[in-house]
This record gives C-alpha cells, sequence and structure tokens, in this order.
C-alpha cells in the first residue's frame, strides 16, 4: 500500500466517522461543528485529486459561509428544541434502511466497474486555463452569467424572506 | 496512486449518510446540514471524475463550481426561511410546518 493510498484512507476515514456525528449528534451546535471537520477532509481529498482551486474554494465558501452560517441559524432559532426532546423522527429506522440500501448498492455497483487508472498528465496550472475559461465567449461565458444572476437572486430572496413582518400591512 | 472507486465509494457513503440525515432529523437545520453532506458526495464525484477521465479538460471544474454556486444559494435561501418559519411560528421542527398539508 503506497503512501498516497494510506493518506486518502486517513482523510476519508476521517471524512467519513464525523459525517456520521453530523447526522446523529443531539446538540446542532456540535452537529455544526463536526460538518466543519467533515468538510476540511473533503477539502484535503480535493487536494489529493489535484484540484488545487476547488479545494480552496471549499475552504473559503463552505467553511468559511456555509457552516458559519448554519451555525449562526442554529443560535437564532435555539430556544425552542435547547437540548430535550427527540431530535430524530420516531420512524428513523426506516430512514436508516432507506440509506443503508442506498450506500451497499451504490458501492456494490462501484466496485464492480472496472475503473480505468488516472492518466499520467501534468494538472498543476488549472488555476489559469478555469480562468481563462469562465471569461472566453466560446466556453463558459453564459454559465458564468448564469450563476452569477442565482447568487444575485439568492441574495434578494433571502434577505426579503428574513426581514421581519411589518405591522402596518 | 489511488483507485478511482475508491474516490466514488467515499462520494457514495458521503451521500448515504446525507440521506440518513435529510429523513431521520427532526429539526429543519439539521436536515440543511445533512442536504450540504450531500452536495458534498456530489461535488466529490464530480471531482474525482474530472481527474481520472478528462483532467485536461476544464468542463469538469467548472462543473463543480457551478454546483458550488447552487450550494450556496440554496444554503442562504433555505435558512432564511427557517427564520422566517421560526418568527411566525416559533418552531423549527420539520414536522410542525404542516400549512400546506391536508
Amino acid at each position: 500500500m503506497s503512501a498516497q493510498q494510506i493518506v486518502f484512507l486517513v482523510t476519508a476515514g476521517v471524512a467519513l466517522i464525523s459525517a456520521a456525528l453530523v447526522v446523529t449528534v443531539r446538540n446542532l451546535i456540535h452537529a455544526g461543528l463536526w460538518l466543519v471537520i467533515t468538510l476540511a477532509a473533503v477539502a484535503a481529498i480535493y487536494v489529493q485529486l489535484e484540484a488545487d482551486f476547488l479545494a480552496v474554494v471549499q475552504v473559503i465558501l463552505y467553511i468559511g459561509a456555509i457552516a458559519i452560517l448554519i451555525i449562526f441559524s442554529v443560535m437564532l432559532t435555539r430556544r425552542v428544541m435547547a437540548d430535550t426532546g427527540p431530535q430524530r423522527i420516531p420512524q428513523w429506522p426506516l430512514a436508516a434502511v432507506v440509506a443503508l440500501l442506498v450506500a451497499g448498492g451504490l458501492a456494490y455497483l462501484l466496485v464492480q466497474v472496472p475503473w480505468p487508472a488516472a492518466p499520467d498528465v501534468d494538472v498543476s496550472d488549472t488555476v489559469l486555463a478555469l480562468g481563462e475559461a469562465f471569461v472566453d465567449p466560446n466556453l463558459f461565458v453564459i454559465p458564468f452569467e448564469v450563476a452569477t444572476i442565482i447568487l444575485l437572486v439568492a441574495l434578494i430572496g433571502s434577505i426579503s424572506l428574513a426581514l421581519p413582518e411589518r405591522e402596518s400591512d | 496512486m489511488v483507485p478511482l472507486s475508491w474516490y466514488l465509494v467515499l462520494a457514495a457513503l458521503l451521500f448515504s449518510l446525507g440521506i440518513y440525515g435529510v429523513l431521520a432529523r427532526a429539526n429543519a437545520i439539521g436536515i440543511l446540514m445533512a442536504l450540504e453532506l450531500m452536495l458534498n458526495g456530489v461535488i466529490l464525484n464530480i471531482v474525482a471524475f474530472w481527474r481520472y477521465r478528462a483532467p485536461t479538460q476544464v468542463s469538469g471544474q467548472m462543473f463543480a463550481i457551478i454546483v458550488f454556486v447552487v450550494a450556496a444559494a440554496e444554503a442562504a435561501v433555505g435558512l432564511a426561511l427557517i427564520i422566517s418559519i421560526y418568527r411566525r411560528r416559533g418552531t423549527v421542527v420539520a414536522e410542525d410546518v404542516s400549512l400546506l398539508k391536508w
């Protein structure tokens, strides 16, 4: 077993254990902190896949924005559930069965397919290629603009949804 | 070199843990956290396929970036909805929000 494989197994183990804690831990603040660990481990796996830009985006966007947003909303809505009362629905064994079936089926299929080995090419300067592809009219300028519009709509929509109700109307 | 199937199995396991969380969590914010796990599994899948099948093209990473953008928009709007529901009805338990259920 090569060093790369050992590093992969360690980061994958960290990601899976903390992901399991995210969905099972009672205290939601702790679940949010375990989510940060999972996202960091996935960023480490992006580094092993030589997708360095995506690893940076994962840290900035997922850990820096989404995880913090989730932890803030847990704090804003904390009084209701606190840590008392059930944190999972009564039918949770059914949910576990569904998840196990999906995991087992997918894993069984995936290990049977004879996947080709990774092509031995240098992928170190993808950031430059990505930046050029984003503004190239023949490549991805339209998806880029659509993504900006999605973000603008989400921004305005979430502000107007979260605004407190006015008394007058 | 790590075989491609290891990455795909890891992504599938992350996705299934997310399914369990989405189905079993009572708290709406817990459901959103599990949703982020599922999205991470999907993006990991895309990136692994990009590295092993088409590393010389940018489209694989571009696909992953678009999914990142959608995930960010989804988290922002979802949390705004949850906070709005909490203001009006004083609950974040998904089962209690049955306004549209007859």
